[in-house]
């Protein structure tokens, strides 16, 4: 239930505590003095009551750091703190006389039951009362803190998957490709196993939340493409250009290879003819803007249905790092279709 | 003699199929097609005992392109692919067979045996394609597009282009803002593949796309009439009514 307060601040709160317990006990002893008696007797009594009504605040504190009241049992409170207030009080005028049999401290006590009664129970309710804001706050710290963690694990599940989901086909596809190259070009068969081995370890070694610079990325992009111009290079051309200012800014690692890939796939299975991806990095203002185009049929198919789960999986993985939805866009112009994805720079 | 065609739009994976056919002198390959259009023509051509197809080719798929082939022409299929998801065990039952790729020699052995054995047994056995595509046809592109023949001409038409559907005898009209075009599918088939949110059959021989009503006026006992952004009218039956209705949310 409650929080385990940590040790600094539970020692600060006990001497709090104890404080307020011998400027208590000092009043009290102040006030009994002064009807005069003697300090002795003025001492024991405030201390005596004190002690009573410290452990009694002690009891409802405890009580309320491992039970919670619902909403309608505040009622048990109440009659907790009155009978608390009652064996306190009670204890008091039955333990002082023993120190004092004094006829007048003996009235004392009768004629002020009443007061001591009423005095210890807005001291253990006002116990109770701050008790209880406390130990909520407490609870409601640790649903939060839980909460922020859920969601961050979640994110984490959702970034992994969102990049697994990219693989499959193409491994398979390359497989088969080395494996047709294996009969006749066994060079160029081992060739692209290293390629294929260097893009899939560079997939691996990155985690989401990674940042790499531009170029970082586009050394990754060329494994990628080449492994695809093996299968595709009688109708697959690709065009990098990147301005100078920005091969040393940051973006989310295995951000563009997906970008890319959407395009070629869109691009090669759209057309039937040679097909041209462009990709364009350039920097304005504040923000890094990646820019990739390839050709489709707009007789044939609407851009939308091109978007596929490429296009939708890196807006989400932008949502998530960036918390915006605005850093992606696309545009189909005649025959061109365009994705621009625009990363912060910090 | 076996006389075969490999359509597949990735040069090395029709190698591939060519080293491994080396093994077999009784199969001998008339053509390579890059996609589905070639293919066609070819098929039309050569009317070939077997083909070797993928499935992922540029602007019509193996299953559409199959769609395509005239029934006296279907050729047995192998499929090639490196999807798995396109429910392959339904396809078991129908084609000879479905090679994952990237396929072993010997597995590949199996199903051009596979297809030996049974072209000996039965020569002149109907062959499967049409039922291959009657339970196969739920294809990943099935619920964007339509393909279509016109004369000697592959005409793709999006789904958000199609007005409504009419049957027509053994096949489906399907109605477009540039014409109509034959489909050799049922009703029920695209009463299954179109988006129900978008298409609903009014009537024993309508679907209607819902985006192009533009009115509904009562029409005799019972029945409705949907008049569409084109002018044309579409009779609309009592349980028909129902459902537009219910997509409509009236």
């Amino acid at each position: 239930m409650a929080a385990p307060t940590n040790t600094s601040t539970f020692s600060k709160l006990s001497g709090a505590f104890a404080i307020c317990g011998l400027a208590w006990a000092g009043l009290q002893s102040y006030i009994v003095h002064s009807f005069g008696f003697p300090w002795f007797v003025s001492l024991a009594d405030g201390l005596v009551s004190t002690i009573l009504l410290a452990a009694a605040c002690w009891l409802i504190n405890n009580n309320l750091r491992y039970y919670q009241p619902g909403k309608g049992s505040y009622i048990n409170i109440l009659i907790w703190c009155v009978a608390l207030a009652a064996a306190c009080t009670a204890g008091s005028r039955y333990i002082l006389p023993f120190l004092d049999n004094t006829e007048a401290y003996v009235t004392l006590m009768s004629q002020s039951i009443v007061i001591r009664f009423f005095t210890s129970f807005l001291a253990v309710g006002w116990m109770a009362m701050i008790s209880m804001i406390w130990y909520t706050q407490q609870d409601q710290k640790e649903n939060e803190r839980r909460k922020t963690e859920a969601e961050r694990l979640a994110r984490e599940a959702e970034l992994y998957n969102l990049r697994q989901q990219l693989q499959p086909h193409f491994l398979f596809n390359s497989l088969n490709s080395i494996n047709a190259l294996i009969g006749f070009k066994p060079d160029q068969a081992r060739k692209m196993i290293h390629q294929l081995s260097d893009f899939l370890r560079g997939t691996l070694r990155k985690d989401d939340q990674q940042q790499v610079t531009l170029s970082e990325e586009l050394q990754h992009l060329n494994l990628y493409l080449e492994i695809e111009k093996v299968r595709f290079g009688h109708r697959l051309k690709t065009e990098i250009s990147c301005d100078v200012n920005c091969s040393e800014c940051v973006m989310p690692a295995m951000l563009l290879q997906p970008l890319v890939e959407n395009a070629i796939k869109f691009g090669l299975y759209d057309t039937t003819e040679e097909v041209v991806v462009s990709i364009r990095a350039e920097l304005d203002g504040n923000y890094l803007e990646l820019i990739v185009q390839n050709p489709f049929d707009p007789k044939t198919s609407r851009p939308r249905q091109g978007t596929g789960f490429g296009l939708s999986g890196v807006q989400r993985r932008l949502y998530l790092l960036f918390a915006r939805n605005d850093l992606m866009e696309t545009h189909a112009n005649d025959n061109i279709f365009t994705t621009i994805i625009k990363i912060p720079q910090l | 003699m076996t006389r075969a065609l490999l359509i597949d739009d990735e040069p090395l994976a029709r190698m591939v199929v060519q080293e491994y056919l080396q093994s077999f002198s009784q199969i001998e390959v008339l053509q390579e097609c890059g996609d589905g259009f070639e293919g066609l023509k070819a098929i039309q051509q050569h009317k070939p005992d077997l083909i070797f197809l993928d499935v992922q080719m540029p602007k019509i798929n193996g299953f559409e392109m199959l769609e395509l082939v005239d029934n006296d022409d279907a050729p047995a299929v192998i499929f090639t692919t490196a999807f798995d998801e396109y429910a392959i065990k339904a396809f078991e039952a129908h084609a000879v067979d479905y090679l994952l790729k990237p396929f072993s020699k010997e597995r590949f052995t199996k199903a051009v045996e596979k297809y030996l054995a049974q072209a000996a047994m039965a020569p002149a056995a109907p062959k499967p394609t049409g039922n291959l595509l009657e339970t196969a046809s739920h294809s990943p592109q099935q619920h964007e597009r339509i393909v279509v023949k016109t004369g000697t001409k592959v005409k793709i038409i999006p789904v958000a282009d199609v007005l409504y559907l009419q049957a027509d005898d053994d096949y489906v009209s399907v109605f477009t803002p540039e014409g109509s075009f034959l489909k050799n599918k049922t009703m029920s088939f695209f009463e299954q593949t179109l988006d129900p949110r978008h298409f609903v059959r009014v009537h024993r021989s309508y679907i209607l796309s819902v985006q192009e009503i533009t009115r509904i006026d009562p029409y005799e006992k019972d029945s409705h009439l949907a008049i569409l952004k084109s002018g044309a009218k579409i009779p609309v039956s009592k349980t028909g009514y129902a459902k537009l209705k219910q997509v409509l949310g009236i």
